[in-house]
């Protein structure tokens, strides 16, 4: 691991020397003129991921208190492998079903009609051509949502019995314990969001495919753009210039050092959330 | 004095003594029997002990007070339960665990809530309270639990730094701040150090005076000590339930008598 980092920031010794800061905050992508900068790769990883987030948080917490506090035994465990399945789908067929199957709805079913109803608010605007933004934050909302409602589900078991009884012995409807356990259980649940947000981050394969793939920072959430972790996959075979190569994993390591910080954080939470019960 | 006190062993007549009335009740597991056939009358506003080997039902018994095994796919409830004569059907779950608090053999305080939310948290369930009286109300529960002195300065810390059996009083304010008429306890000293023990005995003797408090324990030495009456349970039927102080003295049964004086157990 500290090898990997070590080679990654060796090798991108010569675009850190040439641009230094403005890298990280230049939108300018040009490999023909040798100018780059990661801004706009930033941003889109950072914004669809986002999106992401914002669609598979209440799904996957839905998903998480029906299989841990409501469902029987039948659909817990087909629920449950059905979730898990969907964790093991690989990204590349998400890519092809985003292209093939979300591309063309959102093309001719969601976006005009998002346009039509709510086109007055900046994020609703852009080009109307299926990829974009908005696109890829809903594949990889889909990609993710096992991730979190799996984890969620775990943490959620894992809050004794005591607690749920304790809450219904005082007079709580279901709701009201179940929301005591939520309680218990949240930051077990913020760790496993911060992870399904890693794992979103440093998605690759399906976000190429889907999101349009040009190196622009724009409002509306139609218009297409790039993430870091396509643009590496897009350009480093035809890379030639030492520059351009350097450029890019640059933009690898800087990949790399947030999806590091999200990683940690993530751990730091789960691990604080189940060491409360064991001294019980 | 002592004759007086026999006769008054169930003979009595008049239903309004009694808060708790169990008729034929019987508790399934996956159809096998946990308790079968209980028939017994808890006085009001005194402290009634069960007391018998693991596994004779005791807690079973208990837990279906309050309708605790609906939380139990696998229960099923048989017989009638009254409490103030009015079947405990009529009352509802939610209102129901209102008038019947309970207190568990694990302090299982809220561990997000601090100790002043931890006894509030019941009265925010039944959703009746006045915000102006909540200090009062937690300070009164906290007083009546003993506990008052120990944390007033601390009310806002977390529940979890308190010990093993200010926990357990913690628990016992948060269940009185709901009002109920009676308190079950299943086994609550069990998981308490000795001194911690006692505070919840002499905490259970005063606050008979207010609630018909039931209390579980496999403590037979406990049962004798807080208790005015004891029930043996044994292989899920009652065998026997008098005033303590004739199960403990003069049982009538053969299997009570060896219960107590420690021949099996």
């Amino acid at each position: 691991m500290l090898d990997i980092i070590y080679e990654m920031f060796i090798n991108s010794y010569p675009s850190r020397s040439q641009f230094g800061l403005s890298f990280i905050f230049s939108q300018d992508w040009d490999p023909v003129k040798d100018k780059f900068g990661a801004l706009a790769f930033i941003y889109g990883t950072i914004v669809s991921s986002i999106i992401a987030l914002i669609i598979s948080l209440p799904v996957s917490l839905g998903v998480a208190i029906f299989l841990s506090e409501m469902a029987g035994k039948f659909l817990k465990t087909t629920i449950g492998f059905l979730v898990e399945i969907l964790a093991a789908i690989p990204s590349i067929i998400f890519g092809f079903w985003g292209l093939f199957v979300l591309v063309p709805f959102m093309r001719n079913t969601v976006q005009p009609f998002l346009q039509s109803t709510l086109g007055f608010i900046p994020i609703f605007s852009g080009t109307n051509i299926g990829t974009g933004m908005l696109t890829a934050g809903i594949i990889l909302a889909i990609m993710i949502t096992p991730i979190i409602s799996a984890i969620s589900r775990d943490v959620i078991k894992a809050i004794p019995n005591s607690q749920r009884e304790a809450a219904y012995a005082l007079g709580a409807t279901r709701w009201e314990a179940i929301r005591m356990a939520l309680l218990n259980a949240k930051s077990g649940i913020l760790g496993a969001t911060v992870l399904g947000f890693g794992r979103a981050v440093g998605e690759t394969m399906a976000v190429t495919m889907v999101i349009g793939n040009r190196a622009q920072i724009s409002a509306g959430l139609f218009d297409p753009a790039y993430s870091m972790a396509s643009v590496i996959a897009n350009e480093f075979a035809e890379a030639s210039k030492t520059i351009h190569v350097s450029a890019l994993i640059e933009v690898g390591l800087l990949l790399f050092v947030v999806t590091f910080i999200i990683n940690s954080l993530a751990r730091l939470l789960i691990y604080t959330a189940t060491k409360k019960y064991d001294t019980r | 004095m002592m004759e007086e006190d026999f006769k008054d062993d169930l003979e009595e007549k008049s239903e309004d003594k009694f808060s708790i009335t169990t008729e034929n009740l019987s508790v399934y597991f996956n159809e096998k029997p946990a308790i079968k056939d209980i028939n017994l009358k808890v006085r009001n506003k005194s402290v009634t002990a069960i007391i018998g080997p693991s596994g004779c039902g005791k807690s079973t018994y208990l837990r279906s007070l309050n309708m605790m095994h609906e939380l139990t796919p696998s229960a099923t409830v048989y017989g009638s339960i009254k409490i103030n004569n009015i079947d405990i059907e009529e009352f509802g779950v939610i209102n129901l665990r209102k008038k019947v608090g309970m207190v568990f053999q694990k302090p299982n305080p809220f561990p997000t809530l601090s100790i002043y939310e931890n006894v509030t948290s019941g009265l925010i369930y039944t959703g009746n309270y006045k915000k102006s009286r909540l200090d009062d109300i937690v300070e009164k529960c906290l007083t009546a639990s003993g506990l008052w002195k120990e944390v007033k300065d601390r009310l806002k810390v977390s529940a979890m730094t308190l010990s093993g059996g200010q926990q357990q009083r913690l628990c016992i304010a948060r269940t009185i701040a709901v009002n109920p008429d009676i308190i079950l306890m299943d086994e609550p000293t069990s998981a308490l150090d000795p001194i911690s023990t006692t505070n919840i005995e002499e905490l259970v003797y005063n606050l008979k005076k207010e609630y018909t408090i039931i209390i579980v324990t496999h403590n037979m030495q406990q049962a004798a000590r807080v208790s005015d009456h004891t029930a043996f349970f044994y292989l899920g039927r009652l065998v026997e339930y008098s005033k303590t102080r004739t199960i403990f003295t003069n049982p009538k049964e053969k299997l009570t008598e060896e219960y107590v004086t420690g021949k099996f157990g």
